[in-house]
C-alpha cells in the first residue's frame, strides 16, 4: 500500500449524512443537508449565528432530540449504522461520540470524579484503572500538570479555561472515536483559546472531530474540512485551504470576507 | 428646550422622600406586628409551663391528677407516628417529582396532575382525616392505629414534599444533563449521579419542613380517632396511640387550672422539637447548597 493510498484510507468518512431535515416546529433549522465527514480529520463547521450549525453538531449524537417538538427526516450514518435506527441505541451513539459544550459545564465535583464519570457510568469500578485513566485523559487534554496535585479539589476552582480542558479530558476518559466541540472557546479568553487550539491539533491524531465555531480564523487555522451554513442550508463543503483562498460560491465569499455574519 | 423641568424635579423631591420613609415604617411595622403576638405567645407559654416542666413530666403518663400528669405517651407517640410519615411520604413525594419531572412528557393529562398536587397543597388537613377515617380506619380495616394515622398524615404533607423536590430538580442547570447524555449516561444514571446529589438539599429542606408541619396537625388524626388518654406506649404500628398536639388540645379543654400549665409545658416540648427540626432545615439548606 503506497502512502496516498493509506491516507486515503485513512480519511474514510466517520459520518455520512443524506438529505437531513431538521425541523423545530414549523421552523425549518436544517434543510437537505448532505455531506461526509472524514475521519481522523478536523472538520469546522461555520456560519452566521442562527444558520442552524449547532443543531447540526447536536443532531450528531442525537442531543437534539432533548428540545421538545422537534422533527427530523433523512438520515445521518455513523460508522454505516443510521444513527436514528431505533435499535441503535442512543447511549451506545454517545459512548462512541463525545461532546463538549459552548459553556464550560464540568460537574460539582472533584477534578477526579468528573473524569472518571463517564467510566463509571460504563461499568468499570477497578481503582487502578480509573486512575490511569484520569492521568491519560488528563495528559491528553494538556491539563495534566496544572492540576495533578489538586485531583480531589472541586472542579469549579479552576479557570474557565482549564474547566473547558477538564470537559474534553472527560470527554475523552470514554475514549470515543469522535469529539463533537460546540463553539469551544467562545466563552474563553485568547490564551485559553490558543491552548484549545493546539489541543485540538495534537488529538486530531487519535480522534476525528467536529467543531462550530463563530471564529473564521479560527477555523481557517485549525480545520482540514470546513462546511459553510446559511439559512439551514450548507453552501459549500471543502478543503479548509480551498473554501478560504478561492470559494466556489458567492456568498461563502460574501461572509468570510466579512461582508455580513 | 429641555423636556426635564428641573425645578419641578426639586418641588416633588420631598414628597417622594417622604413616601419612601412612611412605607418602609408601615412595612417595618408588620413585621413588627407579628413578632410581638409570637414574642407574648412564648412568653405566655413559658411562664405558665416552666414550673410543670420536668424530668417526670417527660417519663409520666397522662393522669387525672394534673402534678402527676406527664407527656411520655404523646412524645413516643409522635415518634412513632414519623417512622411511618418520614419514610413514606418521602419516598412517595420524591418518586412523584422525579416522574413529573424527569420521565413524563408534557401533555395534558400532566398537566392534569401538576395543577391537582398544587390544589391538595390547599385542601384543609381535616378532609384528610375523613380521608384516612373512610379509607385507612375503615376500608382497609387498619383500625385506629399508628399506621392508619401514620398514612393519613404522610398524605397530608405529600404534595408539600412534591413541590419541593419539584423545585429542587428543576434547580439543577441543563447543561449538566447535557454533560452527562453527552456522555452516554442513562436517564436514571444521570438522575441518580448528577441530578439527585444537587437536589438532595432541597429535598430534605422541603421534606423536614413538611415534617414538622405532620407533628404538629390534629386535626386529621382526632378524625380518625387517635386516643387522648393512654397509659401505655405503643408496642407496634398496629396499636392506638395518642401525639403531643392531641395531648396538649385536651388538656386545654379540662376545667382544672393545674391542667393549662400542664398543657403549657407540652407546648414548650413541642415548639422545642419544631424549632430544632426547622434549624436542621436551614443548617441543610446552606451548608450543601450547590452554587453553579
Amino acid at each position: 500500500m503506497t502512502q496516498a493510498q493509506q491516507t486515503a484510507v485513512k480519511h474514510d468518512a466517520i459520518y455520512s449524512v443524506n438529505q437531513f431535515n431538521l425541523w423545530y416546529g414549523q421552523d425549518h433549522a436544517l434543510k437537505d443537508v448532505t455531506f461526509d465527514i472524514p475521519q481522523n480529520q478536523v472538520t469546522a463547521i461555520i456560519g452566521p449565528s442562527g444558520c442552524g450549525k449547532s443543531t447540526f453538531i447536536k443532531s450528531l449524537n442525537r442531543m437534539v432530540e432533548m428540545v421538545p417538538g422537534i422533527k427530523m427526516a433523512g438520515s445521518i450514518n455513523y460508522k454505516n449504522k443510521n444513527i436514528f435506527d431505533p435499535k441503535y441505541q442512543v447511549e451506545e451513539l454517545r459512548t462512541d461520540v463525545g461532546m463538549v459544550f459552548q459553556k464550560p459545564n464540568p460537574f460539582p465535583k472533584s477534578i477526579y470524579e468528573n473524569i472518571v464519570y463517564g467510566p463509571k457510568i460504563h461499568g468499570i469500578k477497578d481503582k487502578q484503572t480509573l486512575d490511569n485513566i484520569v492521568e491519560k485523559s488528563l495528559k491528553s487534554a494538556a491539563l495534566w500538570d496544572e492540576v495533578k496535585d489538586r485531583l480531589h479539589e472541586n472542579a469549579f476552582g479552576l479557570s474557565g479555561g482549564q474547566q473547558q480542558r477538564l470537559c474534553i479530558a472527560r470527554s475523552l476518559a470514554i475514549e470515543p472515536d469522535v469529539i463533537l466541540m460546540d463553539e469551544p472557546t467562545s466563552a474563553l479568553d485568547p490564551i485559553s483559546t490558543l491552548k484549545i487550539e493546539e489541543l485540538v491539533q495534537s488529538l486530531k491524531e487519535d480522534y476525528s472531530i467536529v467543531i462550530v465555531t463563530h471564529n473564521m480564523q479560527q477555523a481557517a487555522r485549525i480545520s482540514d474540512k470546513t462546511a459553510f451554513f446559511l439559512n439551514g442550508e450548507v453552501i459549500e463543503y471543502d478543503d479548509t485551504n480551498q473554501l478560504f483562498s478561492n470559494p466556489s460560491d458567492q456568498r461563502t465569499e460574501d461572509y468570510i470576507t466579512g461582508r455580513f455574519g | 428646550m429641555s423636556s426635564i423641568d428641573k425645578q419641578l424635579i426639586q418641588r416633588k423631591m420631598g414628597k417622594r422622600t417622604f413616601q419612601n420613609k412612611l412605607l418602609k415604617a408601615i412595612f417595618f411595622m408588620c413585621i413588627i406586628f407579628s413578632i410581638l403576638v409570637l414574642g407574648a405567645l412564648i412568653i405566655r407559654v413559658v411562664s405558665q409551663g416552666i414550673t410543670h416542666l420536668d424530668w417526670n413530666f417527660l417519663t409520666s403518663f397522662a393522669s387525672r391528677f394534673p402534678e402527676e400528669a406527664g407527656f411520655k405517651a404523646a412524645v413516643v407517640g409522635s415518634l412513632w407516628l414519623m417512622v411511618i410519615v418520614a419514610p413514606v411520604s418521602v419516598f412517595l413525594g420524591v418518586g412523584t417529582a422525579i416522574y413529573l419531572e424527569e420521565y413524563a412528557k408534557d401533555n395534558r393529562f400532566t398537566r392534569f396532575i401538576q395543577m391537582n398536587i398544587s390544589n391538595l397543597a390547599g385542601v384543609p388537613s381535616v378532609v384528610f382525616g375523613l380521608l384516612g377515617l373512610t379509607f385507612f380506619v375503615r376500608l382497609m380495616e387498619m383500625g385506629r392505629s399508628i399506621m392508619a394515622g401514620g398514612l393519613t398524615l404522610s398524605l397530608l404533607i405529600l404534595p408539600i414534599i412534591v413541590v419541593a423536590a419539584q423545585e429542587a430538580i428543576r434547580s439543577v442547570p441543563n447543561d449538566q444533563y447535557e454533560a452527562s447524555f453527552a456522555m452516554g449516561a442513562s436517564k436514571w444514571q444521570t438522575i441518580r449521579r448528577i441530578v439527585l446529589p444537587s437536589a438532595i438539599p432541597g429535598i430534605l429542606t422541603g421534606s423536614i419542613l413538611a415534617l414538622s408541619r405532620a407533628i404538629g396537625e390534629t386535626a386529621p388524626l382526632l378524625m380518625i380517632g387517635a386516643l387522648t388518654f393512654i397509659a401505655y406506649l405503643p408496642e407496634n404500628v398496629w396499636d392506638g396511640f395518642t401525639v403531643m398536639p392531641i395531648q396538649i388540645f385536651n388538656w386545654t379543654g379540662r376545667p382544672q387550672e393545674e391542667f393549662h400549665f400542664v398543657a403549657a409545658s407540652g407546648i414548650m416540648i413541642l415548639l422545642f422539637l419544631l424549632i430544632i427540626m426547622n434549624s436542621v432545615a436551614i443548617y441543610i439548606r446552606n451548608k450543601f447548597s450547590k452554587r453553579y
